[in-house]
């Protein structure tokens, strides 16, 4: 009797469909849906003309300026570089592989305060590697230069483990087809496995400029904090909070939670593509 | 797989892979190895002595039993949050599935900063409930109840995002097998499919534990940083940092990165034991 009932209710003979979906409807809008919606609730505090003066306003357009610069540099460097660590962890044998591996995920463990002050204290001017850097000119802590540093360590695991898999299933003996007909091993590189890695090249790069939008902790102990050039959009809406402008800090957070979630849409399209081409490709062989 | 086994053709010069992994290695020593270095060495840059008197003075401690009750409460929550979640999505067919299992991983798009905006707009002094709250004189913000929360909305993805696919993988097989044996619900679930997801569930409960512990920015906002109080790891790394008492802070912040060791190690071994 009760299987026949669940049947309709969830079109499956397994039992709890209530409890389940029930715990977890009531958690979402206890804990993330009815908090989330403040942000809507408390921006209607404002005018729209209030609103607007406060989301265009020269400091606030200049943190999104430096947030999304920042974030897009960092996961530029991160989709070379991952891809290059990538190939090297999959494809060399050399002493220590297996811990490299296993470190790659340190930003994921790692608190970013404590990524935080730990960058700030290598890159500054008499950091390990900041004091061989300023004879050369470059200046990366408290600079916008040290924004992108941090934001390159938060999303540093991003493109290597989106790459990974992708390396290990590619078939052997398409690379080898291509020698076969004469292919260079770059050219087969560049023409044949490149095409391959590219999308997930493509979706660990918008990760990891997700992720690297709204960091907060690694960034402020290294990035100077001046208004105007270093200041990125969540200490904004920080210290707009602890001035109690809570309407100021809403409305920006607002702008910013719409380009996160337009983020989250790409990243969910990238996904499913990736995952009908997958299935389009097993079904070829 | 071991270059050696690769015909010529088919693999790099030596002097081409020697070069890749270097360059390898030194981005990633310039990012990882010398960050994680520099940890251990500033800690016990005053001496081991400075070190156990850092960890042991009275708001350290305070700090660290305040971190293990938050992660005793929110990771609790967020393991049946992500049983609950796994179990709906992976054994039901219904309507706007899709669009919950994008709910679920919302956390992850919202900046930790906004993620402890919104529980000060709802619970602090002026926010949604402030009055009411201090009417019936029950403390959210600036307090430990709002430390939880906003810990377990930054956390609440992590069980259930390892869980999801791992069941959805495995299919009902078997614990539709165990439903035409007679098998209660609660049985299945203790004997049949529990057991099938252990390793991802612990991996889960462990990096849940271990944002749980090191959140900053969700924690910093809704913490008012009242030393002693309300004041976690993070939050007293952050503290002595701009204190100057450098050796202090990565004294405190060794544990934390220990922690982070730890996470990793045990990552490493569930995926060896599964592979």
């Amino acid at each position: 009797m009760r299987a026949a009932g669940s049947r309709f209710r969830g079109g499956s003979v397994m039992p709890g469909f209530g409890l389940s979906l029930g715990f977890t409807l009531l958690y979402l809008a206890l804990i993330i849906l009815i908090p989330l919606s403040t942000v809507v609730l408390k921006t209607f505090d404002l005018t729209w003309g209030r609103f607007w003066e406060t989301v265009s306003a020269p400091r606030a357009l200049a943190a999104y300026r430096l947030s999304l610069g920042a974030s897009c540099l960092g996961a530029a460097i991160n989709a070379g570089f991952g891809l290059l660590v990538a190939w090297v962890l999959e494809r060399y044998e050399f002493a220590g592989r297996r811990v490299v591996d296993a470190l790659v995920d340190l930003p994921f463990a790692l608190p970013t305060a404590v990524a935080g002050i730990a960058l700030a204290s290598i890159y500054a001017g008499n950091g390990w590697i900041g004091r061989w850097l300023e004879p050369l000119g470059i200046k990366v802590a408290y600079q916008p230069l040290g924004v992108v540093v941090a934001l390159t360590f938060i999303g540093l695991p991003f493109v290597v483990r989106t790459v990974q898999p992708v390396l290990r299933d590619l078939d052997p003996e398409v690379e080898a087809a291509a020698a076969s007909l004469g292919a260079s091993r770059w050219q087969t590189f560049r023409k044949v496995m490149l095409p391959e890695l590219m999308p997930a090249v493509a979706t660990g790069f918008v990760l990891a400029f997700a992720r690297a939008l709204g960091e907060y902790g690694s960034v402020i102990f290294i990035a100077g904090n001046m208004p105007l050039r270093s200041e990125i959009t969540p200490l904004l809406i920080m210290i707009k909070l602890e001035q109690y402008d809570y309407a100021g800090a809403t409305a920006i957070a607002l702008v910013f939670l719409l380009v996160s979630f337009a983020l989250l849409f790409v990243i969910n399209l990238l996904a499913w593509r990736r995952s009908r081409r997958m299935a389009a490709a097993e079904m070829g062989t | 797989m071991p270059a050696g086994k690769r015909t010529r053709a088919l693999s790099e010069p030596p002097a081409v892979r020697r070069l890749l992994i270097g360059a390898a290695l030194v981005f990633l020593g310039f990012f990882l190895f010398v960050p994680l270095l520099l940890v251990f060495v500033k800690a016990f840059a005053a001496g081991a002595a400075a070190y156990w008197a850092a960890i042991r003075e009275p708001m350290a401690t305070a700090a660290i039993r305040l971190t293990l009750l938050t992660a005793a409460i929110a990771v609790p929550m967020n393991l049946l949050f992500g049983l609950a979640a796994a179990w709906a999505v992976s054994k039901f067919r219904f309507r706007g599935k899709n669009l919950l299992v994008t709910l679920i991983d919302l956390p992850f798009a919202v900046s930790p900063v906004v993620s402890g905006m919104i529980y000060v707009l709802l619970f602090g002094a002026h926010g949604v409930l402030g009055p009411w709250l201090a009417a019936h004189d029950v403390k959210i913000i600036f307090a430990v109840p709002g430390i939880v929360l906003a810990t377990m909305f930054v956390t609440s993805p992590l069980v259930a995002r390892e869980l999801i696919p791992i069941m959805q993988a495995q299919g009902n097989d078997e614990e539709e097998a165990a439903l035409t044996l007679g098998a209660s619900g609660w049985k299945i679930f203790r004997r049949v499919s529990l057991p099938k997801i252990r390793w991802g569930l612990l991996y889960g409960v462990v990096l849940c534990n271990a944002r749980a512990m090191g959140e900053f920015g969700a924690v910093s906002v809704v913490s008012g940083h009242i030393r002693g109080l309300t004041t976690t790891l993070p939050l007293h790394v952050e503290i002595l940092y701009n204190e100057y008492q450098f050796a202090a802070a990565f004294a405190v912040a060794s544990l934390l990165t220990l922690l982070a060791l730890v996470t990793l190690a045990l990552k490493s071994l569930i995926e060896w034991r599964t592979r």
